[in-house]
């Protein structure tokens, strides 16, 4: 009866807590979530604002009409846009195997491959992109820089390096949702060899976080500038540098632009988690 | 030479000696339990035997080919995880028909023995279902079906009823034995559980410290264990210590009781021995055929419906036996004196 009573009592603030009106801690809450959404929402709302008033007293898409129009534009975002979906398909077939291998066979090597993987953030890319000049000059005993089509190749190498960090965690994340072991070793028992594993078994189950991988891949090939500069690329990243010291009104819409093709992406991530069927449970 | 040939069999992981000299020949359509306590080798027997470990020495034979250098895909062995291990990204049908694609079985072909392995397992209309939409016991149906679709030599079962619920797990473990025994598959069951070996096996080969103990039916392993370990392992097991009268005859005193063990005993006499009593060996009361009474007193009874399990103290043991549960004869009362009557030739002796 006791432990009835107090069980009482001490229901009974709770609810006039509830009842009472928006308290100091709440107002503060509110204040920042509003400050944090001003922070990020006014200088895209401004940027928008002003990538739009290219024609003089009236709202336009003029500036928009002018980037997408611009033939230097098409041909380097369709640039980069190649260049990126061959550094996604460098970057999975070799970020899948190693993964799954490092996980089913070498554990102890972990730390080891995460620390590799990581060395991209930590160097600058300016001096990786030395070292490949320096390995593969045309006087060197693999001149890669000497034709057009194995400058493309380097460069798709260079990009692979700098999306490594990112493809290896989003893939090994991915792998660790699986019980990547008994599934190798179910595949195995029925008479499945390495390629079926990784193509038929690993890979579409580990689609949405190749995919976020992928995603933060394709981002970084658009944006990128010291390896496509130095090694005389028409890439997308120069011409955002070029495009921002020349025009005034074209650099906004290009970000709005951006921005727009990065909500894009994310959107269709969510999508895809959405539609593949055996992940509904997940949810 | 029999159809599954393991010989002199070995495997150590750096210096521990995981399985030591390890030899069973299995017959064509034999179901072999591999029981003992983790950590005792059996997981790893079959392992090597499914080609995911490569033994450190001796050989494996399936049907006279030798496989230790064959790959785990090339084996054609048919294997069932604790873990299910269905494949996440793939159906029910899918999941079923993969190693038949792998092969490259025609698709007429493979639909058909899809369609006939769902119908074997007792769920012919959830081939379109995810593996998620499945229970436990459902998912493991389907992985045992997937594991015989590509008619694999050996089935291989590590463990497969452990993650399951005690229900499930005692419906199945009948329904995976009539499968075997309908498609005369010769198979190879690891498990801890004494039960499920007792209950599914031809034989069994109880483990301990990487070496087999004892290799027999599960009524000999039961009912004559060779072995300290394979009697206090299998079942529950009354131990107690009796002194020597006669070896020849195997006659010997129990807490001052004399009694024939009914067979020739390798101590001298005076020497104490271990001699040890199933459950249902004992009897409360006492009864014609049983000719050792034995005095105890009550300190537990259990009532579990059919089966009244009872302690008492008997010769400074706590002493447990089974009776049948009677509507007109309720339990002895706790701490109520009793004799317990047991027939001589019942007692096991224990060896090594």
């Amino acid at each position: 009866m006791g432990e009835m009573t107090e069980a009482i009592t001490s229901a009974a603030p709770s609810k006039a807590r509830r009842a009472a009106p928006i308290g100091p801690g709440r107002l503060l809450s509110w204040t920042l979530f509003i400050f944090g959404v001003l922070y990020f929402a006014l200088p895209l709302i401004g940027m928008f604002e002003f990538s739009l008033r290219k024609r003089r007293g009236a709202y336009s898409f003029d500036a928009y009409t002018s980037v997408l129009g611009d033939p230097q534009f098409q041909a380097t975002f369709s640039y980069s846009l190649i260049m990126s979906v061959v550094t996604i398909a460098l970057g999975l077939l070799l970020v899948l195997p190693a993964a799954l291998w490092v996980r089913i066979r070498l554990p102890a090597m972990r730390p080891v491959v995460e620390f590799i993987t990581l060395l991209p953030l930590v160097i600058p890319v300016i001096v990786i992109a030395f070292g490949y000049l320096r390995m593969f000059n045309t006087s060197s005993f693999l001149p890669m820089t000497g034709t057009v089509m194995t400058t493309n190749l380097l460069l798709a190498f260079g990009y692979s390096t700098l999306a490594l960090p990112y493809m290896y965690r989003a893939i090994d994340n991915g792998l660790r949702t699986l019980d990547v072991q008994t599934l190798t070793e179910a595949a195995q028992s029925l008479g499945a060899g390495w390629f079926t594993i990784l193509f038929r078994i690993m890979l579409p189950n580990v689609f949405t976080a190749v995919l976020s991988g992928a995603f933060l891949t394709f981002s970084i090939v658009l944006g990128e500038y010291v390896f496509a500069a130095l090694l005389d690329r028409p890439a997308f990243g120069p011409y955002m540098i070029w495009i921002g010291g020349n025009k005034a009104y074209e650099p906004a819409a290009l970000a709005v632009i951006a921005f727009a093709i990065t909500w894009g992406c994310m959107g269709l991530i969510q999508l895809a988690g959405r539609l593949a069927p055996h992940t509904r449970a997940a949810r | 030479m029999a159809f599954l040939e393991i010989a002199n069999l070995q495997k150590s992981f750096g210096s521990a000696h995981v399985v030591k000299d390890f030899s069973l020949g299995i017959d064509k359509g034999e179901f072999v339990s591999l029981l003992g306590p983790s950590g005792c080798g059996k997981t790893t027997v079959l392992r090597m035997v499914a080609g995911f470990e490569t033994p450190s020495a001796g050989g494996i034979h399936i049907d006279g080919r030798d496989v230790v250098a064959l790959r785990p895909n090339a084996r054609n062995i048919g294997m069932v995880f604790q873990a299910y291990a269905l494949f996440p990204n793939l159906t029910v049908a899918q999941n079923v028909g993969f190693g038949l694609k792998v092969a490259g079985v025609g698709r007429s072909e493979a639909d058909a023995r899809v369609t006939e392995m769902l119908a074997l397992i007792g769920l012919p209309d959830l081939g379109g279902r995810y593996p998620f939409q499945l229970s436990g016991g459902q998912q493991q149906r389907v992985a045992l079906a997937r594991a015989l679709a590509v008619r694999p030599k050996v089935l291989l079962l590590d463990e497969p009823l452990s993650a399951l619920d005690a229900k499930i797990r005692v419906s199945l473990r009948s329904e995976i034995r009539e499968i075997q025994q309908r498609l005369g598959i010769t198979t190879i069951f690891v498990t801890h559980d004494q039960e499920e070996a007792l209950s599914m096996s031809d034989r069994i080969v109880v483990m301990n410290g990487g070496v087999a103990e004892q290799v027999g039916t599960p009524f000999d392993i039961y009912n004559r264990p060779q072995t300290r370990f394979v009697a206090g392992f299998v079942g529950t097991l009354n131990a107690f210590e009796a002194v020597v009268t006669d070896p020849a005859s195997g006659a010997v005193t129990l807490d001052g009781t004399p009694m024939e063990l009914g067979q020739p005993l390798s101590v001298p006499s005076g020497a104490r021995i271990g001699i040890a009593l199933r459950p249902e060996a004992a009897h409360l009361g006492r009864a014609p055929g049983r000719e050792v009474v034995l005095r105890g007193r009550i300190t537990e009874v259990h009532f579990m419906g059919s089966v009244i399990r009872v302690r008492a103290e008997v010769a400074g043991v706590a002493l447990s036996l089974d009776t049948f549960n009677r509507a007109d004869t309720p339990p002895p009362p706790v701490g109520s004196e009793t004799e317990i009557s047991v027939a001589a030739r019942d007692f096991i002796v224990l060896g090594r």
